[in-house]
């Protein structure tokens, strides 16, 4: 471990948090093209994180510490679970303090800490939003984990970047489970980042939020930080997936020079490009769903993980 | 120096037999005078709770130097059966979790108990003392005769401990079906023992180590002992006197009950399993991996939805000790698999979590009693918003919500990682057709985990969060010092073994050194833990704890430099709507209900809606176990009506009685003669 591994580390890290709010905006705007809207600016993300920066925070008489700490605890996971996934190189020396099933955990945290801010208050709104995303949350974790577990048994490891490492080295033929991984992880990614079929990013109407409902006590630099937190675990999502199952580009251990490196740049921003455009792509042509069938869509997801990981034993072993 | 050291582990036991014996005198010194609650509960609980430290510290020399067992014969019992008394790892780990916990509620019970509340404070101390060092004698016992002597002497000092509040009826039904299945119970580990002795007639443990039972035999030992201790653990579908007795009894004794207690039955069960019979085999492992993932589901799912605050707890006890079992489940099949070092992981991850659900559990139901004390509430719908007045009480309790939540870094995520890790290499068991169902085991096991966060954030949101849901709950007061140094003391292990689990780990490999003959790799340094192979997974929760605290603090300054720190107090907002008030937020019901919509086939609900016409419109939802109605119910009515049976010969005329006597001595001489 030298380093350079360490300069590395940090920067995969600085990159994440630095472009994080972009691929939210190219989301948006994505999506604004989709539906004939004209599209907000690619750096609007930034310009409201810098407003809310500026602006004096608002606090309910009643908040307690626990609501003033969760931005920073949020924002402090996010950067975290940015720093374990392997989204550029796979040498990455904090990998090693956490695995993928600790990354789950830190989501988990990360969940468990904004639950608990939006019952702080006491509001109507804060408290559904609150119970909600609990209930997507315990449903889609274990969704999650079965993905997980699925590449675990392919490659042996519970660690992410040696998943990326085993990829580039013996990945000769496309296990078949791989492709129901690859639909549960989609459909976990959809509901663990508030987007629709679950949740609607852009709602407006306070009785079908989840993910708002919980944001709506907060003001200036804590909402900042709670958004930044969100865009953060939406690039962190998209950059497992690209681990588990787009794994090219990315400089694998002892591939990892300065052209590597360049090339990994490139291949992260071709691969969120068209991911950006994917996801604008479902949340255009779905509907959300309402809040009762959310658990059926979230079993679905579940199931197929599972399916997935059954496949692999059935024709594995 | 190291000789002193050395004869001081000679000493070990004896050392801790004579804390034992403390906590026997320190309970009947509290009948000098019965009636103080300062010298009973604020000098004799202190000393008990240093007492408690005495026994963790020696546990843990004996663990750490990793020295073979020590026996002991003692001069007491009946002629011809004196007590065996034997310290080996596997009762060193349990004596170790009994003294870590025993001493944070040992303090908070010195602030916690009150004058007039129950039974005298005397007698309470009496019982809770006695308590403990019989729970100690259970582990320490080595024969089945001092066993069940301890055994029940531990049920029957925690039943009056439970119905100390005796003159409420609730409470006394509560104690009654405790009494009920904790001797259905000692029945199953009796009969357990009469088949482990193997027709020698010795009832010393080293004995039945020497037996040599048939499959057949062991598997009947097996069956019983599963049955005596799932009774006692609260395993599905035994555990319907554990939601009852834990919320009756006062906070410290829930706490020791679900922490303590239910330990040692883990106990009683690794002992029987792994010491005691000399083989397993592998479909004992598929059982008890079933019941303990059936258990766990169904304690998770029952916790969310219920009102009160202790009984919610109470079922979050069965979905641990489900966790429990599962993990020794997989244990026995990794080792009839021949894949010992896999076995040694599961257990380790069963004894780890064992010992955290000790801490865990503990801390948040003596943060209950505190809430209880200040609020004279234990309903969830009558709380909310104590941590503006309860800021001590609220923050330890959020590490052990935390914690039980299954969170890094705390302690609860390190055996659920072990656990899981444990999962993943089932597909190395050489059955295909359980190789098939164990993803299946892991999935149950990942939603268990994650509804038991859904539980915690229940738990600890309508408690502690939120505005207070009665006007009363203005006036709640924080918890003493006593209690806030035994919570905290809960609160320190909670985090030193999330960032230490090698610790734990190490205390671990010791037992599963013995018991498996493997245990997993236990790291030389502070920052790692890699069980299996540092290639293969590791975790090091040091420091995932620093890198949080470390981004959050430069978040924190970042934020401050190159922003403000401008607040500005006012109104929540809401949307805009101004006539908020406390009871908009959800209920516990309200929480719990999505649960309740998605398993309702596990409920059986009584829901009385209000009509929209209704002048006084009342709600009013009423949860019950299934299980209740479909085997406890139907076993009631067959005793009593066997009862009714007999009891026509209790005709109530003397005449009748004598000519009973007559007809049975006849009956008898017709044998003798």
């Amino acid at each position: 471990m030298t380093g350079i591994t360490f300069i590395r580390q940090f920067g995969e890290v600085v990159l994440a948090i630095t472009i994080a709010p972009l691929f939210a905006g190219w989301i948006a705007q994505c999506r604004a093209w989709l539906q004939n809207r004209s599209a907000p600016p690619l750096l609007q993300p930034y310009r409201m994180l810098d407003k809310l920066f500026r602006k004096d925070a608002a606090l309910a008489t009643d908040a307690s510490p626990l609501f003033r700490t969760t931005p920073y605890v949020l924002f402090g996971t996010m950067v975290l679970a940015a720093a374990i996934i392997p989204s550029l190189v796979t040498d990455l020396p904090f990998a090693r303090v956490a695995d993928a099933i600790a990354l789950i955990g830190l989501f988990a945290t990360a969940r468990v800490f904004q639950s608990l801010a939006a019952m702080d208050i006491g509001t109507a709104f804060g408290t559904l939003g609150a119970r909600r995303e609990m209930m997507v949350g315990f449903l889609a974790e274990p969704a999650l984990l079965m993905v997980l577990f699925n590449a675990f048994l392919v490659f042996g490891s519970t660690a992410l970047p040696d998943l990326v490492d085993g990829y580039a080295t013996h990945r000769s033929v496309v296990d078949p489970s791989v492709i129901f991984a690859a639909v549960a992880f989609l459909m976990v990614l959809l509901a663990e980042n508030a987007r629709i079929p679950i949740d609607n990013p852009a709602t407006h109407l306070e009785l079908t939020m989840i993910h708002e409902a919980m944001l709506l006590e907060y003001s200036a630099r804590h909402l900042a930080l709670a958004e930044w937190a969100s865009s953060l675990k939406l690039f962190n999502y998209s950059c497992i997936g690209f681990a588990l199952f787009l794994p090219w580009g990315i400089a694998t251990r002892g591939q990892d020079g300065g052209g590597a490196l360049l090339l990994a740049v490139a291949a992260l921003i071709g691969k969120l490009a068209i991911a950006g455009v994917a996801l604008a792509l479902i949340e255009s042509l779905s509907a959300k769903l309402r809040i009762f069938r959310a658990p059926e869509y979230l079993a679905m997801a579940f199931l197929l993980a599972v399916l997935g990981l059954l496949v692999h034993l059935l024709l594995g072993a | 120096m190291s000789g002193a050291i050395s004869t001081l582990m000679v000493r070990d036991l004896r050392f801790l037999l004579m804390l034992v014996t403390v906590w026997g005198v320190l309970g009947l010194a509290g009948l000098l005078r019965p009636h103080s609650i300062r010298f009973v509960a604020r000098l004799l609980f202190p000393l008990g709770a240093l007492v408690c430290f005495g026994v963790a510290v020696l546990a843990g020399i004996f663990l750490a130097t990793g020295q073979g067992p020590e026996v002991l014969v003692l001069p007491l019992g009946l002629p011809d059966l004196p007590f065996h008394i034997r310290l080996d790892a596997l009762s060193g780990f349990f004596l170790l979790l009994l003294g870590l916990a025993g001493t944070g509620i040992s303090t908070f019970a010195a602030g916690y108990f009150r004058s007039g509340e129950g039974t005298a404070p005397a007698l309470l101390g009496l019982q809770y003392h006695i308590f403990l060092a019989s729970m100690a004698v259970v582990i320490l016992a080595d024969d089945a005769y001092l066993f069940m002597v301890a055994w029940e002497t531990m049920a029957l000092s925690s039943y009056f401990l439970v119905t100390s509040q005796h003159r409420i009826p609730d409470i006394r039904r509560a104690g009654f079906l405790y009494l009920i299945m904790a001797h259905v119970g000692a029945i199953c580990i009796l009969l357990s023992f009469g088949v482990l002795q193997g027709g020698s007639w010795q009832f010393t443990f080293d004995a039945m180590r020497g037996a040599s039972l048939t499959p057949f035999w062991a598997t009947t030992a097996f069956l019983l002992a599963l049955l005596g201790f799932g009774a006692k653990a609260g395993l599905v579908p035994l555990h319907v006197w554990l939601p009852e007795a834990h919320p009756a009894a006062p906070s410290p004794v829930s706490a020791m009950m679900s922490g303590l207690m239910l330990k040692t039955a883990i106990y009683g069960m690794l002992r029987i399993t792994f010491d005691v019979l000399h083989f397993r085999l592998w479909w004992w492992g598929v059982l008890l991996l079933a019941l303990g993932l059936f258990s766990a589901l169904y304690g998770a799912i029952f916790a969310a939805v219920q009102t009160d605050m202790k009984r919610l707890l109470a079922y979050s006890s069965i979905e641990n000790i489900g966790v429990i079992f599962t993990g020794i489940g997989l244990a026995i099949l990794f080792q009839t698999s021949n894949l010992p070092l896999f076995a040694a992981l599961a257990l380790s991850a069963a004894l780890i979590h064992a010992l955290n659900h000790a801490l865990f559990k503990s801390l948040l139901f003596l943060a209950t009693g505190s809430v209880l004390h200040a609020t004279k509430q234990r309903s969830l719908g009558k709380l909310g918003g104590l941590i503006r007045r309860m800021p001590w009480v609220a923050s330890l309790a959020l590490i052990g919500t935390l914690s039980i939540a299954g969170l890094p870094p705390l302690n609860g995520f390190v055996s659920e990682w072990l656990l899981l890790q444990s999962f993943l290499f089932t597909p190395q068991v050489p059955h295909a057709f359980i190789n098939m169902l164990i993803p299946l085991g892991a999935a149950a096991l990942a939603l268990t985990v994650a509804l038991a966060a859904y539980v915690m954030v229940k738990f600890y949101g309508v408690i502690f969060l939120g505005q207070p849901r009665e006007a009363s709950l203005v006036n709640a007061h924080d918890a003493n010092w006593f209690e806030r140094l035994g919570l905290g003391w809960l609160a320190f292990g909670c985090i030193l073994i999330g960032v230490q689990p090698q610790l734990a780990l190490k205390a671990a490999a010791a037992v599963t050194g013995k018991l498996l003959g493997e245990s997993v790799r236990t790291s030389p340094t502070v920052w790692w833990i890699a069980p299996i192979a540092p290639e293969q997974a590791s975790y090091s929760g040091l420091i995932l704890l620093l890198g949080i605290v470390g981004v959050v603090g430069i978040t924190f300054v970042l934020v401050r430099l190159l922003a403000h720190g401008r607040i500005r107090r006012t109104a929540a907002w809401d949307c805009g709507y101004p006539w908020q008030t406390s009871r908009m937020q959800d209920t516990a019901e309200g929480f719990g209900q999505p649960i309740r919509h998605m398993f309702g086939g596990f409920f059986r609900m009584e829901r009385d809606l209000p009509s929209p016409s209704d002048s006084a419109p009342r709600y009013r939802v009423h949860i019950e176990d299934r299980l209740w109605r479909a085997i406890y119910l139907p076993i009631a009515r067959g005793v009593q009506r066997l009862a009714d049976a007999i009891g026509v010969l209790q005709g109530g005329r003397l005449s009748i009685y004598l000519l009973y006597s007559f007809l049975t001595l006849i009956a008898l001489l017709m044998f003798v003669l």
